[in-house]
């Protein structure tokens, strides 16, 4: 009884699964999952590519040929689901499969990792940055912790895919983790600047520290100059000045050449 | 008794004639002859706070150990002097607040001196019999910017690693001493561990005393030749107009000191700058994006990132492609700002004893030299940080640096000619609202004689 319900609902998830895929993702991947000229093969893609493209709002893509781009989830979590299972079911399995992430404290860990494999592109705030061929290493801050893991195995766009021989499951557990310290840094030293590092720094302080001062310096020069305590003070010439000042020099020389 | 030991000092030291024309000596009312006293007040800072700094801070990159507050960090490998900023950062006295304040410090300071010399250059300050003074702050500038960058370098963090290779590499491209500069700055091949311990003595000691030398100088060449002034009413090449120095400009200077340091302990505590534990410690197979130097450092950046790669290679040695944007440029660039006063005199034929100021407009071939190269070292900051642009307006890098491009080579002419233009248009106009003075000057036999005077 119980196996047939289970098949029941397989087959129910199957044919929903099959529906969501023929109206959303056919029409560039293919009935087939084979790809047309509008979009890739997923043969092979594994279930950790689509639950990412999908979960993260980059798929379905409403014109083909852009860049896919984060956004809120398209779909309900139990239509990614039934895509997912319908794809693998279809030629997509055995590309990696969605990970399991552990909670993890090894934060040293996931940290050396991080500096050593992601910050070049994302930046050592997880801020995002340019990675090179036009394309933009986006910033860490919102994804969920599996859509992190399933885009270190599979590697989206031009990000290179690290299987386990490259980073460990528990070495993906620790760095998950880590990344997801992005969410709240520290900023014990007060307010980050957009975390723009040296570009912002260099920008608030001509318009902080060079502001404030020419205003100190305009301030107390007007009052200074309109005030009762004022009296004008002239220094008297300079005796090495008094024998070449250019007006009376030229009267001068000419008073000799007259005489 | 405070008489009698006002007495006593001056009866020894007879400073009482000295300080009863100091203390009235005449300051130009305008606000903008202050700009030099921010800068100066800002080296003051900036030798009270790295003093402070270096009580804690350890010059060594003998690897340690990290074990502290900072998780994502414990047990790393990394420099002694880089464990040491983060205990400095982390611990319970306000290292962190002195530590920021000192960083905020050296962009302002350096923003403040090229204000400074903004005014001086545009109000034509330099001429004759100013030219030592220019050549000195200009020197002042240049050692202002190697010491921002070597305290930029010392934390031992991954930006002040990426910035040290690529300053290994500029030094590597010099033709003929360049191998041996660069092994002479590291001691050997990149990295080493010897750079903090030599960078801490150049930051700390040589270059902060050859600044404080040469402001020493600057100030005392200005105390000795007086100010300069803006032409106006009962102002002559042959006076200063002004408030005296006790006490209207010294309440003026006072006011400008505590507020700068103020501004500046301000920022320390409520704006977060440099947090060398997010960017973790330097490991040389790591660089982290997007890495920037400080502003002022900024335009050598750019003209890297922008400047073709032409690598000379000639039998049995190369002149490494960062020779041209890194060194070429910038000696062509602050030698033509050294010999600048030259170069006018020699155009204008102009080497009179000048102690009235010009308004910018009153020269447009100066306008137009300075906003040139104001434009263009702009340009190449901005080239500096491509990458962070592209990230915030979402474009391609390469497309933004080919905007550069085509934005150095040509927006510093066409601003410098309506620079120029704007300068022609306002001297017209200032010609036609005020008829030329007439000077009529009477001979010591009794004869006139007169002669048309331009008025400002």
């Amino acid at each position: 009884m119980m196996t047939v319900l289970a098949a029941a609902i397989l087959a129910a998830s199957n044919a929903l699964g099959a529906a969501l895929y023929a109206a959303h993702c056919s029409s560039c991947h293919g009935a087939d999952l084979k790809g047309t000229g509008n979009g890739p093969s997923l043969q092979h893609a594994g279930a950790a590519a689509v639950d990412f493209m999908l979960r993260t709002g980059r798929m379905p893509l409403e014109v083909p040929d852009t860049e896919p781009l984060p956004a809120p989830a398209q779909l309900t979590s139990s239509q990614i689901e039934a895509i997912v299972a319908f794809t693998v079911a279809h030629g997509a399995g055995g590309g990696p499969p969605i990970p399991s992430v552990r909670p993890s404290d090894a934060l040293a860990r996931g940290r050396v990792v991080f500096d050593g494999n992601c910050q070049a592109c994302h930046g050592a705030l997880g801020t995002g940055a340019v990675a090179g061929y036009g394309w933009l290493a986006p910033p860490l801050y919102g994804d969920d912790a599996t859509q992190i893991a399933e885009a270190i195995r599979f590697g989206p766009g031009i990000m290179p895919h690290f299987d386990s021989r490259l980073i460990s499951d528990d070495d993906l557990d620790a760095l998950v983790a880590y990344v997801g310290t992005f969410r709240h840094p520290p900023d014990i030293g007060g307010y980050s600047v957009e975390a723009s590092g040296p570009v912002g720094e260099g920008l608030l302080a001509w318009i902080i520290g060079v502001g404030t001062g020419s205003i100190v310096m305009v301030l107390v020069g007007e009052t200074l100059r309109s005030s009762p305590l004022s009296s004008r003070a002239k220094s008297p010439p300079l005796s090495s000045r008094a024998q070449s000042p250019p007006l009376s020099s030229r009267a001068k020389s000419r008073d000799s050449d007259q005489a | 008794m405070i008489r009698w030991l006002v007495n006593a000092l001056d009866d020894r030291l007879g400073s009482s004639t000295f300080l009863r024309h100091a203390l009235r000596k005449a300051f130009p009312d305008h606000w903008s002859f202050m700009l030099g006293e921010l800068a100066a007040y800002c080296f003051i800072f900036i030798v009270a706070t790295g003093t402070y700094l270096a009580f804690f801070f350890h010059p060594s990159d003998v690897p340690v150990i990290y074990h502290g507050p900072i998780r994502s960090l414990d047990g790393r490998s990394m420099t002694e002097g880089y464990a040491s900023v983060l205990q400095l950062s982390y611990g319970p006295a306000i290292g962190l607040v002195i530590r920021q304040a000192h960083h905020w410090c050296a962009d302002v300071f350096v923003a403040a001196v090229v204000v400074h010399m903004g005014r001086i250059f545009f109000t034509g300050a330099f001429r004759r019999p100013r030219e030592l003074n220019w050549v000195i702050g200009l020197t002042m500038l240049l050692l202002v910017m190697l010491d921002g960058f070597t305290g930029y370098s010392l934390p031992g963090d991954n930006l002040s690693g990426g910035g040290l290779r690529i300053a290994n590499s500029i030094a590597l491209s010099i033709p003929l001493i360049g191998s041996w500069l660069a092994y002479l700055l590291f001691g050997g091949t990149f990295p080493t561990h010897d750079v903090t311990s030599r960078l801490f003595p150049i930051h700390v000691l040589f270059l902060p005393v050859a600044i404080g030398a040469l402001l020493g100088l600057h100030v005392a060449i200005l105390w000795h030749q007086k100010h300069t002034q803006f032409p106006g009413k009962g102002k002559t090449e042959r006076n200063v107009v002004g408030s005296p120095l006790f006490p209207h400009y010294a309440l003026k200077s006072l006011a400008l000191m505590l507020s700068t340091f103020g501004v500046l302990l301000l920022m320390g505590g409520l704006i977060e700058i440099n947090p060398v534990w997010e960017y973790g410690p330097y490991d040389p197979w790591t660089l982290a994006s997007p890495a920037q130097p400080d502003w002022y450092i900024g335009w050598l950046e750019g003209a890297l990132r922008v400047a073709p790669r032409w690598a000379l290679r000639f039998p049995g040695h190369t002149i490494g492609a960062p020779f041209w944007p890194a060194v070429f440029m910038p000696a062509v660039l602050f030698g033509l700002l050294y010999l600048w006063p030259v170069i006018e005199q020699f155009f204008t034929r102009d080497d009179a004893e000048h102690e009235l100021l010009q308004f910018p407009w009153q020269n447009p071939a100066r306008m137009a030299f300075g906003v040139g190269i104001l434009t263009y070292m702009a340009l190449l900051l901005g080239a500096g940080s491509d990458d962070v642009q592209a990230r915030i307006w979402q474009i391609d890098v390469q497309e933004i640096a080919w905007g550069y491009r085509i934005a150095i080579v040509t927006l510093p002419f066409i601003a410098a000619l309506f620079a120029w233009l704007i300068c022609r248009e306002l001297q017209r106009r200032h010609a036609e609202d005020k008829p030329n003075r007439v000077l009529l000057i009477r001979s010591q036999d009794g004869g006139f004689e007169e002669e048309r005077v331009s008025t400002p």
